[in-house]
C-alpha cells in the first residue's frame, strides 16, 4: 500500500511540475508588457529596460521558469508587481481567510449533507425524504452567484441579521459559508442517501439485526462504517476545491481570500501574483484527489491490507 | 412426545404483497423444533425455506409482512413482541447463520469485534473479557490460531473459515435454538462436511438447531426429524430415516430420486420434470399436482390435508389418503 500511495504522489507531483509549466509559458505569451503595465504608459525607456534586466524578463524562457521553479520549490513566487510585495506573503495573509471561509462552508455543508442524506435514507420514500433530496437538487444545480445574492437580498438587506459583504467577525462569514456550501451539501446529501440505501440491503446489516442490534445500532456501527467511505472521499475533494479559492463567492461577499487575490492579479496584469495563486490552487486541487484516493486506501480494510494477503 | 420443544411455530403466514398480487412465501407452516435435536426443513430454491426462518426472528424486509400464526418460543408467542423485545431475543437466545458467509460479515470490521459484538450487546460484558470468550468460542469452531484470526478482515479468510466466525458468532451467547439457512451451500464438498460435523457437535452440547437446507443429502447427515416443503408449504414430515426409507410424496419421492441419480451420475433435472411454479399464480389444490406424475383430476382442485399416514409421519397428499383407505 505504501508504494501504492508513493506512486500517487509521484504523479501529483508530475501533475503539479506540468501544471506550473503551462501556466509560465501561456502567461508570457499573452499580450501586454508587464513593466509597462507596472510603471504607467509613459515610463522613462531606461527604467524600463532596467526593470526588465532586473526581473531577469530578458533571458531565455527556460531560464525564467528554472529560477521560478527553484524560488517556488523554496517558497519564493516572487514579488507582486501591483502590490509591491512578496507573493508569498499576499498570498499567507489571504490564505487564512481562505481557511476561515472553507471551513464554516464545510461544517456546514458536511453537518446538513450527512445529516439530511443519513435521514432522507432511513424514511426512503417518505415525506422528509422527498423534501430533502428535493432541496439537495436545487442545492446542487443552483450556482454559487445565485445562492449568495438571494442570501445577501434576504438575510442581509431585507431582514438586517448579518451585515452586507463586511466580514469584521464570525458572523460576517455566515452568509458565505452558507452560498459556499450550498451546492456541496447537496452533493454530499444525495451522496450519502445513495450509499447508505445500497449498503443496508447488503447481507451484513441481516447478520448484525440477527445479532440483536436495533435500527440506531446497525445504521451506526454497521451501515454507516462502510456507506461513509466513499462520501469521506468526496468531502476531501470538496474541501480542497474550497480551499483552493472561491474565486466568486469571495468576491462576492469582499472576502480577502485566495480566489479574490487571483482576480485582483488579473485586473492589474499581474503575473507574479497571478502565476502564483494558480500554482498555489492548482497544488492544493491535487492534493485534495490524492488525499481522497488514499483515504480510502487507508480506511478500506480491503483495499489497505490488500497488498498483504 | 417426552421431549420438550423449544420452538413450535403454528400455522404461520408470510406474504409479498406485489403489484402483482399477494405472494404467499410462507403458507399455514406449523413445525415443532425438539430440545436438543437439528430439525431440518428441505425443498427447492425458492419454496420459503428462508422466508420461514426469517419470520421466526421477525427479519422480513418490505414488501414481506407476517400474515398470521404463532411463532411459540419459551413461552412466549414471537409474532407479539415489540420490536425491541424482538432485539433482546435475536442473537441472545435465538441466532441465525446466513448461507453467504462471503457478504454476511461486515467487511470493514475485525472478525474478532464481530463475534465479540452480541457478548457485549446482550450480557454487556466489559471489553476483555468479552475478546476472551470470543477468542475462545473461534477456537471451538475450529479455527487455529484464534487469538491471531480474531484481528483479521474478513476478506482475510477463506469462505469456510467465514462460516467458522459466522457460526462462533451465533453461538457466543450460548442461545437455546440456532437457525442455520444454507449453511453449507456455498462451501466445498470437505469444508461442508467439516461444517455439518462441528453442527452435530453443537447439538450434542444441547443446542437445538433449524437447519434449512435444498439438499437431502445435507439433512441426512446431521437431522433427527425432517418437514419437506414445496411451495410454501409443508408437504411430509418425519423422523429423518423413516422419511428416506418410506417416503410418501410424489414430491419427496422426486427429490429422493434426484439425490441417488446424482451419485449414479445420471442427469438430475429430469427426476422431477418442470420448475417450481410460480407462486402468483398456484392452482386452488396441490401445488405439486403441475408437476406430479401421479396426478389425479381433482387434485388441482382442492388442497389437501397434511395426514398422518404412520406414527410421527404426515404427508400432505390426496393419492395417499386414497391407498389408505
Ligand atoms: N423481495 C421479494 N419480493 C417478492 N417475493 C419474494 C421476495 N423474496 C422472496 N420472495 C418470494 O418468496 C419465495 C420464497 O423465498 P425463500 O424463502 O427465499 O426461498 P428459499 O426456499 O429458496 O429460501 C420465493 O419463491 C419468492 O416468490
Ligand atoms: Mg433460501
Amino acid at each position: 500500500m505504501l508504494l501504492n500511495i508513493a506512486k500517487r504522489l509521484a504523479q501529483a507531483l508530475l501533475v503539479l511540475l506540468g501544471v506550473a509549466l503551462a501556466v509560465f509559458i501561456m502567461l508570457r505569451i499573452i499580450p501586454g508588457n508587464a513593466i509597462i503595465t507596472m510603471m504607467g504608459e509613459h515610463a522613462d525607456p531606461v527604467i524600463i529596460d532596467r526593470m526588465t534586466e532586473e526581473l531577469g524578463l530578458n533571458e531565455p524562457i527556460t531560464v525564467q521558469f528554472l529560477r521560478y521553479l527553484k524560488g517556488a520549490v523554496t517558497g519564493d513566487f516572487g514579488t507582486s508587481y501591483s502590490m509591491h510585495r512578496s507573493v508569498s506573503e499576499l498570498m499567507g495573509a489571504a490564505f487564512g481567510n481562505t481557511v476561515k471561509l472553507a471551513l464554516a462552508a464545510a461544517i456546514f455543508a458536511w453537518l446538513l449533507g450527512i445529516v439530511s442524506g443519513i435521514i432522507a435514507a432511513v424514511r426512503k420514500n417518505g415525506l422528509l425524504d422527498r423534501l430533502f433530496m428535493g432541496v439537495s437538487l436545487l442545492g446542487v444545480s443552483m450556482p454559487v452567484f445565485m445562492t449568495a445574492m438571494l442570501l445577501q437580498y434576504v438575510f442581509a438587506y431585507l431582514l438586517h441579521w448579518v451585515p452586507i459583504s463586511r466580514v469584521t467577525d464570525w458572523r460576517g462569514y455566515i452568509l458565505p459559508a452558507i452560498a459556499l456550501g450550498w451546492n456541496s451539501a447537496g452533493s454530499i446529501a444525495r451522496l450519502t442517501r445513495s450509499t447508505l440505501l445500497e449498503v443496508l440491503q447488503a447481507d451484513y446489516i441481516d447478520t448484525a439485526r440477527a445479532k440483536g442490534r436495533g435500527q440506531l445500532g446497525v445504521l451506526t456501527r454497521h451501515a454507516l462504517r462502510n456507506a461513509m467511505l466513499p462520501v469521506l472521499t468526496m468531502m476531501a475533494v470538496q474541501l480542497s476545491s474550497m480551499l483552493s479559492g472561491a474565486v466568486i463567492c469571495e468576491t462576492i461577499f469582499s472576502i480577502n481570500g485566495i480566489g479574490r487575490l487571483a482576480v485582483q492579479a488579473i485586473s492589474g496584469r499581474d503575473i507574479p501574483l497571478l502565476q502564483g495563486t494558480i500554482l498555489f490552487s492548482t497544488a492544493l486541487v491535487i492534493l485534495g484527489n490524492f488525499v481522497a484516493d488514499s483515504l480510502y486506501a487507508v480506511l478500506d480494510p480491503r483495499i489497505r491490507r490488500g497488498s498483504e494477503s | 412426545m417426552g421431549d420438550k420443544n423449544v420452538l413450535e411455530i403454528r400455522h404461520l403466514r408470510t406474504s409479498f404483497f406485489t403489484q402483482k398480487g399477494e405472494i404467499r412465501a410462507v403458507d399455514d407452516v406449523s413445525l415443532d423444533v425438539p430440545e436438543g435435536k437439528i430439525t431440518g426443513i428441505v425443498g427447492e430454491s425458492g419454496c420459503g425455506k428462508s422466508m420461514t426462518a426469517r419470520t421466526v426472528l421477525r427479519l422480513l424486509k418490505y414488501p414481506g409482512k407476517l400474515v398470521g400464526g404463532e411463532i411459540l418460543f419459551d413461552g412466549r408467542d414471537l409474532t407479539k413482541l415489540t420490536e425491541k423485545e424482538m432485539a433482546k431475543i435475536r442473537g441472545g437466545e435465538i441466532s441465525m447463520i446466513f448461507q453467504e458467509p462471503m457478504t454476511s460479515l461486515n467487511p470493514v470490521v475485525r472478525v474478532g469485534k464481530q463475534v465479540e459484538e452480541a457478548l457485549r450487546l446482550h450480557r454487556r460484558l466489559p471489553a476483555r473479557e468479552a475478546r476472551r470468550q470470543a477468542v475462545a468460542m473461534l477456537d471451538a469452531v475450529g479455527i487455529a490460531e484464534a487469538e491471531k484470526r480474531a484481528h483479521c478482515y474478513p476478506h482475510e479468510l477463506s469462505g469456510g473459515m467465514r462460516q467458522r466466525v459466522m457460526i462462533a458468532m451465533a453461538m457466543i451467547c450460548k442461545p437455546k435454538l440456532l437457525i442455520a439457512d444454507e449453511p453449507t451451500t456455498a462451501l466445498d464438498v470437505t469444508v461442508q462436511a467439516q461444517i455439518l460435523n462441528l453442527m452435530k457437535r453443537l447439538r450434542d452440547n444441547g443446542t437445538s438447531i433449524l437447519l434449512i437446507s435444498h439438499d437431502l443429502g445435507v439433512v441426512a447427515q446431521v437431522c433427527d426429524t425432517v418437514y419437506v416443503m414445496y411451495a410454501g408449504r409443508i408437504v411430509e414430515q418425519a423422523e429423518v430415516c423413516e422419511l428416506f426409507d418410506h417416503a410418501a410424496h410424489p414430491y419427496t419421492r422426486g427429490l429422493l430420486g434426484a439425490v441417488s441419480s446424482l451419485g449414479s451420475g445420471a442427469a438430475t433435472l429430469e427426476t422431477i420434470p418442470g420448475v417450481v411454479p410460480n407462486l402468483l399464480h398456484l392452482p386452488a389444490g396441490c401445488a405439486f399436482s403441475l408437476r406430479c406424475g401421479e396426478c389425479r383430476a381433482d387434485c388441482a382442485g382442492h388442497l389437501p390435508e397434511l395426514r398422518e399416514c404412520a406414527p410421527g409421519h404426515r404427508v400432505r397428499c390426496h393419492r395417499i389418503g386414497e391407498v389408505s383407505a
